[in-house]
């Protein structure tokens, strides 16, 4: 696959791309303010799960569990088949490069039964894989090949795992934080567009 | 090549990008056994803008006008689904004459949105005359958000914690007035299409997505609603005080392009329904809720989604207690909902597609954002 270069190789020739320096790193964030969460569901998944599950929180009303990476899809089985929670709305990524682990992967899921919706979160180190939720929601296809597009999260057991907004191939993940906002793949848009720069 | 005439191998042909029943810059792929489609490739990102970067950085308030750019038949749901989510994070809620004027705003856009969906649909289909129909109500509307805000289709109405500008004298009048106007012609439209002999051969049978598909695919809206599903999250999850207005969810059987027309007709009534109840009763009171000058929502996060025309609108803000957000997630329902488009398209004949792409009601400028 053309889009498959390592992030690092960017960043090391800056020469390659050009409209605008990277954005500084931005500050590490504060802590939310959340609640601990308890309620039958977490009840299940603790009892399910147990240590691969660190958090159970709320936040504004909203409940999140936090797990580890590998356990996120079993979890996201456990509540499809065991609590009813058979759409999955999103998944989404955001971008912390100063932490080691330095994507936070969010998965939402809703219960049309319980009418009541739940986040996934989970922390990834860059270059991790992680596995497809596609086997456990159909629906998981798009999210994740944008996941992969913006980020450069790569699905492991994702069945068709392309570009799907950004041409394929250009080479940089847009939603990365390292990446400026102007900035783009010049070489892409010299030879595609046949101008020397978007900008 | 070897064999009879008979024999037949598959052809990849390229639908669109420009194509004038794919709605904008929807290039798909198809794979065809003689007229049958055998599958399909959707290429999308033509009008990738990168909005979600731009988010990232620029001001809350900055970013408002932004979100009007990816629904642009629906702008306004854009809006409010993005105030809703800030005024989340930041713990506040619009006054109650400022969420009386949003229903009825949004309300307008969703027949505004299905009228434009009508209207492309059946000239798909090769009605050409519903076309010029639609657009004649939808000015009606149109002309209602001229008044109010100055701009017809991006309209910024709302602002994060309420509104911006005070009602025209007038408006409730000319709110009503248009239902007045739009409320029969609905059925006039309905008297064109619904016992149509073409409309319904073209129509019925086609498309099929049953309720375990679209939970599936996460498809929702009209699609997930003409399936039997009855869901709405005005019903589900209220927002912006749906609660207290009397209205009704319609719901197909089939789950076929016939039944997602019958229940987007019937959400036009059922919206016109609410734009009456809601106009006789705008509270007098402040239209802006209290506000800082320059938004900081507090660290945290929040996810919060509407009922737009198309289905379930989210916003996933992530906020890092500067004036930027730190992460602004959109849910676009076209572009998940376009998804299920192999799914349905699979089996049924080249003509059909152009009646599923329709059915969808996708809006590029939200697909890729």
């Amino acid at each position: 696959m053309a889009d498959e270069q390592k992030p690092e190789a960017k960043s090391a020739s800056p020469a390659a791309t050009s409209g605008g320096k990277p954005p500084a790193a931005p500050k590490a964030p504060a802590v939310m303010a959340a609640t601990p969460w308890e309620s039958e569901i977490t009840a299940m998944l603790k009892e399910h799960f147990g240590e691969q599950i660190s958090e159970f929180s709320a936040y504004l009303g909203q409940n999140f569990a936090v797990a580890r990476p590998d356990a996120v899809v079993p979890i996201l089985e456990f509540l499809k088949l065991e609590a009813d929670f058979d759409y999955l709305v999103d998944i989404t990524a955001a971008d912390y490069p100063q932490r080691p682990e330095r994507f936070d992967l969010i998965y939402i899921l809703y219960s049309f039964a319980r009418n009541e919706r739940v986040r996934v979160k989970t922390r990834v180190a860059d270059g991790y894989r992680p596995q497809s939720a596609f086997p456990v929601h159909l629906t998981a296809n798009w999210l994740e090949r944008e996941v992969f597009d913006m980020f450069g999260i790569e699905f492991a057991g994702h069945p068709d795992l392309r570009r799907i907004l950004m041409p394929e191939e250009w080479e940089g993940h847009p939603l990365r934080k390292d990446r400026g906002l102007t900035q783009m793949d010049d070489r892409w848009v010299k030879e595609n567009l046949g101008i020397e720069s978007g900008q | 090549m070897a064999g009879t005439f008979l024999d037949s191998t598959e052809l990849v042909l390229n639908m669109g990008p420009q194509h004038p029943s794919t709605h904008g810059v929807l290039r798909v792929i198809l794979k065809l056994d003689g007229e049958k489609v055998t599958g399909t490739d959707c290429v999308v990102g033509y009008l990738h803008r990168g909005v979600e970067k731009i988010g990232e950085n620029r001001t809350y308030q900055q970013f408002a006008p932004y979100v009007d750019r990816m629904d642009y038949v629906a702008a306004v749901s854009n809006g409010l689904g993005y105030c809703l989510a800030v005024e989340k994070l930041l713990n506040v809620e619009a006054p109650p004459r400022a969420q009386v004027v949003r229903v009825i705003l949004t309300e307008l856009n969703r027949i505004a949105s299905h009228l434009i969906w009508l209207g492309t649909h059946a000239l798909d289909i090769g009605a050409i005359t519903p076309l010029f129909y639609v657009m004649r109500e939808r000015e009606e509307i149109l002309d209602i958000y001229e008044k109010y805000c100055g701009a017809r289709l991006t309209t910024h109405a709302f602002r994060i914690g309420g509104l911006q500008y005070e009602l025209y004298e007038g408006f409730a009048r000319e709110v009503k007035a248009a239902c007045d106007f739009i409320a029969p012609k609905i059925d006039e439209y309905e008297q064109l299409l619904t016992g149509n002999r073409i409309w319904a051969g073209r129509l019925k049978g086609v498309g099929v997505l049953n309720a375990e598909d679209c939970k599936q695919y996460g498809v929702t809206g009209p699609m997930l609603r003409a399936a039997g599903v009855k869901w709405d999250l005005r019903k589900a999850q209220p927002y912006s005080g749906y609660e207290q207005y009397d209205f009704e969810i319609p719901v197909g059987e089939n789950g076929d392009t016939f039944d997602r027309y019958l229940v987007r007709m019937e959400e036009m009534r059922q919206a016109i329904r609410i734009v009456r109840q809601a106009a006789d009763r705008i509270p007098e009171g402040p239209i802006m809720g209290k506000v800082p000058k320059v938004i900081k929502p507090p660290v945290g996060e929040a996810y919060v989604s509407i009922e737009a025309p198309k289905g379930e609108l989210g916003y996933f803000i992530v906020s890092d207690g500067s004036p930027r957000p730190y992460r602004v997630r959109v849910r676009p329902p076209s572009f998940i909902n376009l998804q299920a488009l192999d799914k349905m398209a699979r089996g049924s004949l080249v003509a059909d597609l152009v009646a599923i792409i329709g059915t969808i009601d996708i809006v590029l400028g939200e697909v890729d954002r």
